[in-house]
Formats: C-alpha cells, sequence, structure tokens
C-alpha cells in the first residue's frame, strides 16, 4: 500500500477569491512518485494557482490536497514548504547570501550540522557541473544559467521528494533553457523526485513531462501523457494549444509508415525477361526493381549490378532475383523504422501490408522530409507539403515522387558495394 | 582663534559632550522605536499610511514651537529636549524603513516563504539586509536633524552648543557665535560620515555599490 500511495491527490480542490472570481476549481488530479507533471496553460489558467496550494503558498477554498496520504491542510505550513522544493522562475536566489549560503538554506532552517551541510553543497554543486570554488560566490556573479542551476539545486539540498517549478527557465535564452531541461530531467530521473513543473511552453512540457495537465480558465482540460496528448487533444483549445506545427511535427511519433510512403513503386513480376527488365529501368530512371507475383507479393528485388553481370546466363527475373530483402510492414509506427532504415544505410525500404503485398517504398529522401519537418516545423509551406495529410501534397506528388524514386535509388549504380545493405 | 580657544576651551568640549549627548540619545530612541515601527508596518498597509501621516505631521510642527510644548508636559532641561528631537528624529526612519521593506523583491520574500522560512526569518534573514541601505539612509538624515536641530535645545535649558550660540546671540559676541556652529556642523558631518561607515559595514557584501 505505502508502495502504491500516490504522493499527492487533489480532490475536488477549488480556490475561489473574495469577491467570487473562480481561480481553480473541481482540479482532481493524482499524482504518483516519480511523476514529472506539467501543468500548462495560458495565464490566468490557474495553473500557478493549484501549484501553489500544494505547498500553501496559497490555501484553497474546497476540497483537499493529500501529501503522501496526509491533508496538508493538517499540516504546519512552515514544516511543509520546508519538504517539498521550490523553484521560480525569477530564480529567487538570496543575493546577500553566498551560493553556499542559499543552497543549504532550507537545510539550515531544519538545523543539519554545519559539517553535513558542507558535504550537500559540495555534492549538489557536483551535481550540476559547476566549479566548488562558486560556493563562495554571490549569485550577482553568476550568469542567469548558473544561477538557476542552483536555484534547482536548492531545491533539492534537504533531500526533498516533491519539487515544484513555476516556469524556472522562462527568463533564460532558448540554448541555456534547454541545458537546464536536460539537467532538470536527468537529475528527476536519477534522483527518483517527484515534479510539479508549472509551463505555457508546450515544447517543454512535451520533452520533460511524464503526464500533462492542460488547464483553461481554472478548469482541467486534459490530463493525459505526452502521447496520448498528441494523438487525442481532447478539444480545439489542447489543439490549439499545442499549435499545428507542433502536430505535425509530432507525427514523427505517430505517424506510420503507410502515411509517408511512395505508392507506386516500380516493379516487376518474375516471370519477365531481363530485357523487359532493363526498358522498365530505363523507362522508369531507376537501378534496382522490385519483383512482385502476379498477386502483389513482394518476392526481392533485381538490381542494375546483378543484371549487368548475368544478363548473359539468365533469361528471367526469377533467376537473379534477389530475396533477401529487408521491408516493413505498412502499419509500422516510423519512429520505430526510421532506425533501422537509417541504420543499414539502405537507399529505400519496400513496406508491405500484413499478407505480405507491396504497398509502396519509403526513400531516405522522405525520411529526410520527416526529420526536416521535426527540426524547422514552424517553416514554409514547403515542409508542410510533405505531409501525408496535407491536401498540397496531392497537387506536387507526381512531380516529387518521380523524383525521390530516381534520386535515391539512381546513385545506387555508382555505389556497388552498399549492394549488400538490403541484405537481411 | 587661540583666545577663543583659551576662554571657551573647556566650555566648548563640555557642550559639544552634551550636544552629542542629547542627540544621541533622540537618535538611539528613534531607531529602537521607528525601526521595529516601521517593519510592523509593512504589514498592516492601510494602518501604515496613517502612522507615516501622522509622522509626517509631527514633523511640519516647528522645532521650537515643538521644544516650547514639550515644557508644559516635561518641563525645561535635557529630558523634554530628548523627546522633542526623538519625535523628530521618527519619521526620515520610519518612512525610509517602510520604503525599504516594502521595496523588497517580492521575489525573494515569496521565495524565502517557499522554502520554508517563518515571517520572522524572513524578515530578519532577508528583508532587513536587504533593506539595510535605505534603512541606514534615514537613520542618516535623521541623525543630521536631530544633532542641527540640538542647538536649540538650549532654549529650554538642555545646554549643548546651543548655549553658546545663544550667549553670542545676546551679548552681541559674533565669535561665540561662530565658535557655536563650526562645532555643530563639524559633529553633524563627522556622525554622517560614521555611520556611513556603518551602513556600509551592514550592507550585505553583495549590495554594496
Amino acid at each position: 500500500m505505502t508502495e502504491e500511495q500516490p504522493i499527492l491527490v487533489f480532490k475536488d480542490v477549488e480556490k475561489v477569491y473574495r469577491g467570487g472570481n473562480v481561480a481553480v476549481e473541481h482540479v482532481n488530479l493524482t499524482i504518483h512518485k516519480g511523476d514529472f507533471v506539467c501543468l500548462i496553460g495560458t495565464s490566468g489558467s490557474g495553473k500557478t494557482t493549484t501549484m501553489r496550494m500544494i505547498n500553501r503558498m496559497l490555501e484553497p477554498t474546497g476540497g483537499e490536497i493529500l501529501y503522501n496520504g496526509a491533508d496538508i491542510h493538517k499540516a504546519n505550513p512552515v514544516e511543509l514548504r520546508r519538504h517539498i522544493g521550490y523553484v521560480i522562475q525569477n530564480i529567487g536566489l538570496m543575493p546577500h547570501m553566498t551560493i553556499y549560503e542559499n543552497i543549504t538554506l532550507v537545510p539550515k532552517l531544519l538545523k543539519w550540522p554545519e559539517e553535513k551541510r558542507r558535504e550537500k553543497a559540495e555534492e549538489l554543486i557536483k551535481l550540476v557541473e559547476l566549479p566548488e570554488d562558486f560556493l563562495d560566490r554571490y549569485p550577482s556573479e553568476l550568469s542567469g544559467g548558473q544561477q538557476q542551476r542552483i536555484g534547482v539545486i536548492r531545491a533539492l539540498a534537504a533531500n526533498q521528494d516533491l519539487i515544484l517549478m513555476d516556469e524556472p527557465f522562462g527568463a533564460l535564452d532558448p540554448i541555456t533553457r534547454e541545458s537546464l531541461q536536460e539537467l532538470v530531467k536527468n537529475l528527476q530521473e536519477k534522483l527518483g523526485k517527484t515534479v510539479v513543473f508549472v509551463t505555457h511552453d508546450m515544447d517543454e512540457a512535451l520533452k520533460l513531462a511524464t503526464q500533462i495537465v492542460v488547464m483553461d480558465g481554472g478548469h482541467m482540460i486534459q490530463n493525459a501523457t505526452p502521447e496520448e496528448l498528441l494523438r487525442h487533444p481532447a478539444n480545439q483549445f489542447v489543439e490549439n494549444l499545442i499549435g499545428e506545427d507542433r502536430l505535425i511535427q509530432a507525427r514523427a511519433d505517430v505517424t506510420t509508415v503507410a502515411q509517408i510512403m511512395l505508392k507506386n513503386p516500380v516493379s516487376i513480376t518474375p516471370g519477365r525477361s531481363l530485357g523487359d527488365a532493363i526498358r522498365l529501368m530505363r523507362k522508369r530512371r531507376v537501378d534496382t526493381l522490385l519483383v512482385t507475383d502476379d498477386d502483389g507479393y513482394l518476392k526481392g528485388f533485381i538490381d542494375i549490378e546483378s543484371l549487368d553481370n548475368n544478363y548473359k546466363r539468365a533469361t528471367s527475373v526469377s533467376d537473379i532475383m534477389n530475396t533477401r530483402i529487408f521491408s516493413v510492414v505498412s502499419d509500422t509506427l516510423l519512429r520505430d523504422t526510421v532506425d533501422r532504415i537509417l541504420k543499414r544505410g539502405l537507399k529505400y525500404v519496400p513496406v508491405v501490408n500484413h499478407q505480405g503485398q507491396l504497398q509502396g517504398i519509403v526513400t531516405r529522401a522522405a525520411l529526410v522530409d520527416m526529420v526536416y519537418d521535426t527540426i524547422w516545423g514552424d517553416s514554409d509551406d514547403e515542409t508542410s507539403e510533405h505531409h501525408p495529410d496535407d491536401a498540397a501534397i496531392k497537387e506536387n506528388s507526381n512531380a516529387a515522387m518521380a523524383e525521390k524514386l530516381t534520386n535515391p535509388v539512381g546513385t545506387k549504380a555508382t555505389d556497388p558495394d552498399t549492394s549488400n545493405d538490403k541484405e537481411v | 582663534m587661540i583666545d577663543f580657544l583659551n576662554a571657551h576651551g573647556s566650555e566648548l568640549i563640555t557642550k559639544t559632550w552634551e550636544q552629542l549627548y542629547i542627540s544621541a540619545l533622540a537618535l538611539i530612541l528613534g531607531v529602537i522605536v521607528a525601526i521595529p515601527l516601521g517593519i510592523l508596518l509593512t504589514r498592516f498597509p492601510k494602518t501604515a499610511k496613517v502612522v507615516i501621516g501622522i509622522a509626517s505631521m509631527l514633523q511640519t510642527v516647528p522645532s521650537l514651537a515643538l521644544l516650547a510644548l514639550m515644557i508644559p508636559l516635561f518641563g525645561i532641561g535635557k529630558f523634554p529636549a530628548i523627546v522633542a528631537l526623538f519625535i523628530y528624529s521618527l519619521l526620515p526612519i520610519l518612512r525610509n524603513t517602510y520604503i525599504g521593506m516594502e521595496d523588497v523583491d517580492p521575489v525573494l520574500k515569496d521565495s524565502a516563504k517557499g522554502m520554508g522560512m517563518t515571517t520572522m526569518q524572513s524578515i530578519i534573514q532577508v528583508e532587513i539586509p536587504m533593506a539595510t541601505p535605505v534603512i541606514m539612509a534615514g537613520v542618516r538624515l535623521s541623525a543630521v536633524y536631530v544633532i542641527a536641530w540640538a542647538t536649540l535645545a538650549s532654549y529650554i535649558g538642555a545646554g549643548g552648543l546651543g548655549d553658546l550660540i545663544f550667549n553670542g546671540l545676546n551679548l552681541f559676541q559674533p565669535d561665540l557665535i561662530i565658535g557655536g556652529t563650526i562645532p555643530v556642523t563639524i559633529l553633524a558631518l563627522l556622525v554622517d560620515y560614521l555611520l556611513g561607515k556603518l551602513e556600509k559595514r551592514l550592507t550585505p557584501i553583495s549590495e554594496r555599490s
């Protein structure tokens, strides 16, 4: 039971200000140990209010909050706060205290002996990869990013299990923010802490969270894992919050192979002659042909190299066909496939359905588009064209497809060594 | 100059001492009352306006009149003078303490509270150190005022360098007036300088400019 007990439970919590201003209501939330929960929403959505009720910086006007099974309303707020880490947006390091004094502020309040405090401070500063002599400096001597690193470890100094973070990286530049996000994520995983993290940045939430709580107008709109959120946004508001670009980008995670494959691969049946094969290659400007039987089942492939070598000896495609072919099933997730395709150095991979019938091919060029979208998701129309759901692709599909087909496959001819890569 | 010192040297020293004594007592009382009061007032913003208003009003009473008003209450001598000067010292210290404490970055207060400091710990460990430069500015201002105005205290029999000046006025001896004024100025400047040193020492290293 103790193992299973959630660290934090909100039961129909509400906060109504005098005059009837509702900050949050009907908040029901269960947070387990080790969870990384992001509260996300626009300003005034109640996300910060919700967070600040956890350490009683604000008192709920209704419902109850259980911390390790005990109603926090019955706890001494000062004691409670000393056991819950707290990181705020403006860092909040005490400018008149050294870094050492700042880090060990809570341990000192808890009356740890000096020796133990020093030890903890040294341990923590190593954890965030800052030199030990920083301990004797003042916060103003550190950069913003360094200061917030200290802010983060200050919240860990008294071995708090639960850490509250209120837009901690909002004021940092993107590069520093990213490194701090990684730091926090690593620390959280390594130390098994539970984090409640308030942000308005969906990228941040998607990157860090194991559980995302979307809030709007004081209500919880959706409480889901990042994947679920991307796959099934509860309503238009959540979709807007996620943003179209990110939904597109995120499809790298949820796209199936079928969605990005090219649907008209150049194929040939085994019974055809090599003459037919070479004519087809020339006509379609490709250097390999997939071999399927009359019902479309994928049997293997032939390439220009084997055709050239065996032209005199063999007559039909089936004689020189290479049957050791690697293929993927059309409804597998692309993200599971990308690595395999890239690692094998394959120029393209045939896609089959569950019965083994050829459906299309995935080229490296298509993967480039996918990766490009993921990195530059907010860029011009051209990138979104490559997305299969996008209507635009239908217009350009022929031209785009022809290029994609010939290009990656065409380079093959000059690079005979790679032909083995295709084999399983 | 030498003649003047020969004639009034020992008197000058006693009177300077009296001046210093009256001013210092008034100022110390002012600090003891006004700083805690100012801190307390930051927790009661509505009361603060009223109290600071009253203190401002007291400040506008002409100093000579205030001293005279002390006579029916406390008679004459050093005590009523100290009370009157104490009242004068209140406002600058009170107002600066209030402003200094109010101006402490709310982020720091939030941070202190959120980490589990009690209100008292937050005030002592965070807010007062941060507000020290502003509070000390008030104390220094008060000190200079009090030392200057203590001259008038001789009018109600408190002694001090005012005795020399008023004697000079009555006897029409300019050297007595000048001989009384210069030490007052020097005293004020010296005290201000020393308090400046103290301010620097009390201000957290990181906050020194």
